[in-house]
């Protein structure tokens, strides 16, 4: 099983409209929505839930103010500074570590499991999506990433499908590494500015970190030629392949106000052959790439 | 005054925003770039970095001689960061989140505190602009506690400008938190409606003012303007789709000091801002 995950370092790069033009190309293919935090994809692929589960990420603490005998214990002892001199926790800044719950010598706090979010399993027009929903200042995204991309292995190594595709977060942190670790690749999408430039060398960072296989898409290549020659010079002493260098066109803004793909819509020619050979080069490189072992993902085991 | 600037979805124009309010400011003011992930702030104020200062977190190490096995240290930890494997307890640094709940259990005191570079915070000055930024070590997976320390750097009075990164969870939390009002910067189109929306909500969750930058503004539909109007969030600046201001982006540029207009935009935002929070301290 092949799984290719399209991240970028810098948000707003076009990772989403590239991942749904890409959805739309594949065939047999499972896709997966990792962008957890703000997840876009079901915009443009209005997927239809037929399986649905809650997400329980950690639990948070509550003071059982009839058991509490006020002795400040729990306030002294948490580094998160989540309990004020009132004793009252505050539960956006609890880190649900339990050191309050396990130290009160009243037993007087409770640690219920707090639901952060939903999975959801849907069909779209273009094949299966494992997707979810974080709630709202919620934590774990990089739990629930990893609780939608073992969905996506499952329904995939079941039904036989040829790969998973993964549209990833922006940054490096906890959701970005939930998301890549263990994939066959990564394709990093880039945008000619010197943000994206210089996030983009941070992400492949990352990649190498995790001894993942990179590619790049240049997008919005026209936008500055200067910076997409320092592009292709980062790629070339990288050894990193460019599959694709997609031009910048309102055309995909309009494709995305009409809730569609980018090839759905018939678009400037230039645009669409660029998609294409950016699609088709993947491919090829990812037929290249051996199928990787499953590494096991430490942090979001659950405890028991 | 801290006044955070932040969106749901990447790329809407964060960076824009905060590095061109934050130059616009006569007189000092500070900015601080908390996206500690992919700062980008410093490549449009490009200054010269006077202090490089680690942050180190607690992480556990095991004095083997004084371990008895007993794994209390391993079952109070909730991010599994401690395991057993026989009578050996080993520590997975990046998963720990210093609670300390380790150390405080060990019946033995075989649980010292070590510390672990989780990335630096870097300064600078920049004519009467004070700059601090964040950079996250490859490979570590929690921003938050790097958050707090360029948070610190806030000086206790003046203007200070946040530069928030992406999302709607822990990093954007840790950064909006403790910020008298959050602009939250958009663009007219399905996915910048959607995220305006959940942006929106973790705002309105912790109670802090805000208001809405409609960034190109003339690229997509009406349904952004019609959000606003529906929930009371004011639209206190429009700035459209203008391959100039992509230019002066793409290479780092701020358009404050390209155009005399934009300093006046950037001014009256800033304006408009303190009148919002003047009114509404009055209704309070």
């Amino acid at each position: 099983m092949k799984e290719l995950v399209i991240i970028s370092g810098k948000g707003g790069t076009g990772k989403t409209s590239i991942s749904a033009a890409f959805a739309s190309l594949a065939s047999n293919s499972v896709i997966c929505d990792a962008d957890v935090d703000a997840a876009n994809l079901h915009l443009l692929l209005a997927p239809q839930p037929f399986e649905h589960e809650d997400f329980f990420g950690g639990s948070l603490a509550v003071i059982n103010q009839q058991q509490c005998i006020e002795c400040g214990t729990c306030a002294e002892l948490c580094t998160f500074q989540a309990i004020s001199e009132a004793l009252v926790i505050d539960p956006i800044a609890c880190e649900g570590c339990g050191v309050c719950v396990d130290f009160c010598p009243e037993g007087a706090i409770d640690f219920p499991v707090q639901k952060c979010g939903e999975t959801f399993f849907s069909d779209t027009r273009f094949g299966p999506m494992s997707h979810a929903r974080l709630g709202i200042a919620e934590e774990n995204s990089g739990k629930l990433v990893s609780v939608i991309r073992k969905k996506a292995r499952q329904y995939a190594e079941e039904r036989r499908a040829s790969m998973i595709l993964t549209d990833g977060p922006p940054g490096i942190g906890c959701p970005v590494i939930a998301s890549i670790t263990g994939a066959t690749a990564v394709l990093i999408i880039v945008e000619t500015s010197l943000a994206s430039l210089h996030d983009l060398k941070r992400v492949n960072e990352l990649a190498e970190h995790f001894k993942l296989p990179v590619m790049v898409c240049i997008n919005k290549c026209d936008v500055d030629e200067q910076i997409r020659s320092s592009i292709e010079a980062f790629t070339t002493d990288k050894s990193i392949e460019i599959v694709g260098r997609i031009p910048f066109h309102h055309d995909v803004t309009r494709a995305m106000v009409e809730g569609k793909t980018i090839l759905e819509r018939s678009v400037d020619p230039d645009l669409e052959k660029a998609i294409r050979s950016s699609w088709s080069n993947t491919m090829r490189v990812l037929d290249r790439l051996g199928t990787p072992q499953p590494v096991q993902l430490n942090f979001i085991t659950n405890k028991e | 005054m801290k006044i955070a600037v932040a969106s749901g979805k990447g790329g809407t124009g964060k960076t824009t925003i905060a590095t061109n309010l934050a130059a616009s400011i006569s007189g000092t003011a500070t900015l601080l770039d908390c996206d500690v992930e992919e700062p980008n702030a410093h490549l449009f104020l490009k200054p010269e970095f006077i202090r490089s200062n680690p942050v180190d977190v607690f992480v556990p190490a095991i004095d083997s001689e004084k371990c008895n096995g007993c794994r209390a240290c391993v079952d109070i930890c909730r991010f599994n960061a401690l395991t057993a494997v026989g009578s050996q307890v080993l520590v997975f640094p990046e998963l720990c989140h210093s609670c300390r709940g380790c150390q405080l259990v060990c019946p033995e005191q075989a649980v010292t505190a070590q510390s672990r570079t989780i990335g630096w915070i870097e300064s600078a000055q920049r004519n009467d602009l004070l700059f601090t930024h964040g950079r996250m070590r490859v490979g570590e997976a929690m921003a938050p506690p790097l958050i707090n320390a360029v948070k610190q750097e806030a000086p206790q009075k003046g203007h200070i400008i946040i530069d928030a990164p992406p999302g709607t969870s822990c990093p954007v939390i840790t950064t909006i938190k403790t910020c008298d009002f959050v602009l939250l910067v958009t663009e007219p189109t399905p996915f910048g409606l959607h995220d305006l929306k959940l942006a929106a909500a973790v705002v309105k969750s912790l109670a802090i003012p805000c208001g809405i930058v409609l960034n190109r503004s003339d690229i997509g539909d009406e349904s952004v303007i019609r959000f606003a109007a529906e929930n009371d969030l004011e639209i206190l600046l429009k700035l459209q789709y203008d391959v100039e201001i992509a230019r002066s982006y793409a290479n780092g540029l701020l358009l404050v000091e390209q155009d005399e207009h934009y300093l006046t935009i950037f001014q009256n935002l800033l304006r408009r801002i303190e009148t919002q929070l003047e009114t509404s301290v009055g209704v309070l």
